[in-house]
């Protein structure tokens, strides 16, 4: 059974093929069929495997053939099945073929349909290859191609030139976090002559406090770019641009969580570098309050949840760097299901009002498009953490955790994000379905509930929501998720043991689950008992507001002082080559000249002087020689009768 | 007996009168007068040598030298009177024609 494991990115791959060569062409409008199929048939091997894992099968490695044998360097493509990637496996089918039923929907008017397909497809394969991989140069394959996806997908309709701008910045701010990635990869080889996870994690004592540590930096800073933490993190917001569904799969399920996954996938190399993981929980949380400040105040209903999605993240690196990789590993699997759902919805708000993002412009939608707004609201309780829904199980685990491991000053941080969290998506939700309608006349005729294609996925997500917390890691640490997922953890590395009281424990239940309901509550005060409120605190509050709305400023910082001076200095090299270059070829030219000059002067003196002087010799010669042709015999007699003398002489002597 | 050596010396002076009389004169007739004088020096020669050597090939030679002496004189004289015509002159030194 698992041995089929193989063919679960092979699908994808040929989806993506079928739809891109064919799809302009013959296919056209039943792209999705390929492409639903594909992921389809992905999903059930993943069911397969998964249950296999489940059922006790030990972790496999499947190679599928060997790739680079150079020296004492060697990588094969293989993929390594255990408990982390049967996870990763069942949220990337799962959520993707959700998404990609929900696309069929959202993008059935739209003129690149075959082509958004395929890059799906595309999208589903490298994800694939990423989580299944059994190293970390495979692992990067599929990083860098879903990179490229995400390039292509944000920028899907790229006559629009803030999307093709977006998906830019996504890729190159990508780049820089792939640069840290690669260094780590590098340094990797170097201490243990291997990149294969097998090879390296048992191994893992080989590298001393120092070497870890760089190495964990380096992998980290790809895990910043790449899941959207400070300083990194300005892609996401505008990766927006691009079609909600993916925004849903990519920049909500999977793609951001590649960086989670390396982490805890490296969580033998972070438990040498505890620096590593202080780095790691700080810069998670930090993450997490800073997005959902800006998140509090955003209008576009895909922005807050684009921040949302930046503070969740940031709640999984926390957990990681308190050493409680399996709570994050939790969380991605909560969110990447309440998260979808939201974004999902919101796809189908959209939808439903002709285009208008802005949630100014909504309101009063509850009873105009019920399914959307049931499920949503369900998306909205799990996330705020709300019991008994998903995300309170996975939240709170890394609330206790930080508190159990005494990292007080992230726990209230953590706290504070959580409070933060609720406020804002149930503002959110007020804004979009309750109160008066503030949507605009012409697009108030056409409000109407999705097709079933989209909110069939809606139910499904909605459905997990409500119970796969409970389902799956209940009671908290010790659930089946926990058992399940704890051989992927080294030694020494995991969560400490919680000497935690089961009252302090239901305690800090209780607080969260506070400062949830609290967030609902003063989220009520504001956008459904006294709209006013906003208005005034927003004047009163002056300074603070606008460094909100403007998102502090960071794209403008950025731009200013990073983005010019570089444009700049690329320019300066341009200009300085062109002379270069240019200042080449003319000498060359010159110099070209000068040597014809030189040839002309040596063909004319030296060659033409040389035959000149030939036949000068010749007439000089001739001229003197002719003079004893006088016609006269007797001169010729005289000539002869001196030679004879001549010889008698030297004859007689 | 007269000495071989007197034949010899005459034969000798009669050739060196004869070459000197080629390279100077310079009316035709008399260098062709001279050639003769050369050849006939020549005869002196072959005669006196073969008296004092008592063999006729000597006098056999000269009858052969003679022969064509005289052939040859009548070449000349007809390559002078055919010149004569054309140019009027006897001069040897305006005959160079064949000059550079």
């Amino acid at each position: 059974m698992i041995q089929l494991a193989w063919l679960i990115p092979i699908f994808p791959a040929l989806g993506a093929l079928v739809n891109g060569l064919f799809g302009r062409t013959h296919i056209k409008d039943r792209a999705h069929l390929v492409a639903i199929g594909a992921v389809a048939a992905s999903f059930l091997i993943s069911c397969l495997v998964f249950i296999s894992m489940a059922t006790g099968t030990p972790a496999t490695t499947i190679t599928l053939y060997e790739w680079i044998a150079v020296a004492n360097f060697k990588v094969n493509v293989a993929f390594l099945i255990d408990p982390l990637t049967a996870i990763m496996l069942m949220v990337v089918t799962g959520v993707g073929l959700l998404v990609h039923i929900y696309s069929s929907g959202y993008m059935h008017h739209d003129e690149g349909y075959w082509r958004f397909f395929t890059y799906l497809n595309l999208f589903m394969f490298s994800m694939l290859i990423l989580i299944l991989g059994d190293s970390y140069l495979l692992m990067f394959v599929g990083w860098e191609g879903v990179g490229l996806c995400s390039y292509l997908l944000i920028g899907f309709w790229y006559q629009k030139p803030s999307a093709t701008r977006a998906g830019n910045k996504a890729f190159i701010v990508n780049r820089i976090g792939d640069a840290g990635f690669l260094l780590g990869i590098f340094t990797i080889f170097m201490t243990f002559g291997s990149v294969r996870y097998l090879d390296v994690f048992p191994k893992a004592g080989l590298a001393t406090e120092s070497v870890a540590t760089a190495i964990t930096l380096f992998l980290f800073i790809g895990a910043m770019g790449k899941s959207a933490q400070v300083p990194l993190y300005v892609w996401l917001p505008d990766a927006m641009e691009g079609p909600t569904p993916v925004s849903a799969l990519i920049h909500a399920a999977t793609m951001v969580t590649a960086g989670i996954y390396m982490v805890v996938r490296s969580n033998a190399l972070f438990a040498l570098a505890p620096f590593s993981l202080e780095v790691v929980a700080v810069v998670g949380a930090i993450t997490a309050i800073f997005a959902a400040s800006i998140g509090l105040v955003q209008t576009d209903i895909k922005r807050v949840l684009a921040y949302s999605t930046v503070s969740q993240l940031g709640y999984m690196f926390l957990a990681c760097g308190v050493g409680a990789y399996l709570s994050g590993v939790f969380h991605l699997f909560t969110h990447a299901f309440f998260k979808g759902l939201l974004f999902l919805g919101s796809g189908s708000v959209i939808h439903a009002l002709s285009g208008e993002q802005d949630m100014r412009k909504m309101g009063g939608l509850y009873d105009k498009i019920p399914i959307t707004y049931k499920t949503f609201l369900i998306g909205t309780i799990a996330i705020a953490g709300i019991p008994p829904l998903a995300g309170f199980w996975s939240k709170d685990e890394i609330l206790t955790s930080a508190f159990a491991g005494g990292h007080y000053l992230l726990w209230g941080v953590a706290v504070v994000t959580a409070f933060m969290t609720s406020f804002y998506m149930f503002r959110l939700l007020f804004l979009t379905f309750h109160g008066q309608s503030r949507v605009d006349h012409e697009v108030e005729h056409h409000i109407h509930e999705s097709p079933s294609s989209m909110t069939v996925p809606l139910m499904i997500l909605a459905g997990f929501s409500l119970l796969v917390g409970m389902l799956v890691g209940f009671p908290p640490e010790s659930g089946w998720i926990h058992h399940f997922l704890s051989p992927i953890l080294a030694k020494g590395g995991h969560e400490e043991g919680h000497p935690l009281s089961l009252g302090l424990e239901l305690g800090l239940m209780a607080l969260s689950t506070l400062v949830a309901v609290s967030g609902w509550a003063l989220a009520r005060q504001f956008y459904i008992k006294e709209p006013q409120l906003p208005k005034m605190i927003a004047e009163r509050a002056h300074g603070v507001y606008t460094t909100l709305v403007n998102k502090y400023w960071v794209d403008e910082i950025y731009q200013a002082v990073i983005v010019r001076p570089l444009l700049w200095f690329s320019n300066f090299l341009w200009t300085f080559d062109q002379w270069v270059l240019d200042g080449l070829v003319n000498a060359s030219g010159w110099i070209t000249l000068l040597e014809s000059r030189i040839s002309e002067i040596f063909d004319i003196y030296i060659v033409d002087g040389t035959v000149n002087g030939v036949s000068a010799t010749l007439d000089v010669g001739a001229r003197g020689l002719r003079r004893l042709q006088t016609g006269a015999v007797q001169n010729y007699v005289l000539a002869m009768v001196t030679g004879i003398v001549v010889l008698a002489v030297v004859f007689m002597f | 007996m007269v000495p071989l050596e007197w034949y010899l010396l005459l034969a000798f002076a009669l050739f060196v009168i004869g070459v000197t009389g080629v390279l100077i004169r310079r009316n035709i007739i008399m260098v062709l007068l001279s050639i003769e004088l050369i050849l006939n020096s020549a005869n002196i020669t072959f005669v006196a040598y073969s008296y004092y050597l008592q063999s006729i090939r000597g006098q056999v030679v000269v009858f052969f030298v003679l022969t064509m002496a005289a052939a040859e004189v009548a070449l000349g004289l007809a390559l002078v009177i055919a010149l004569y015509r054309v140019r009027a002159v006897l001069n040897v030194d305006e005959m160079n024609l064949m000059r550079w």
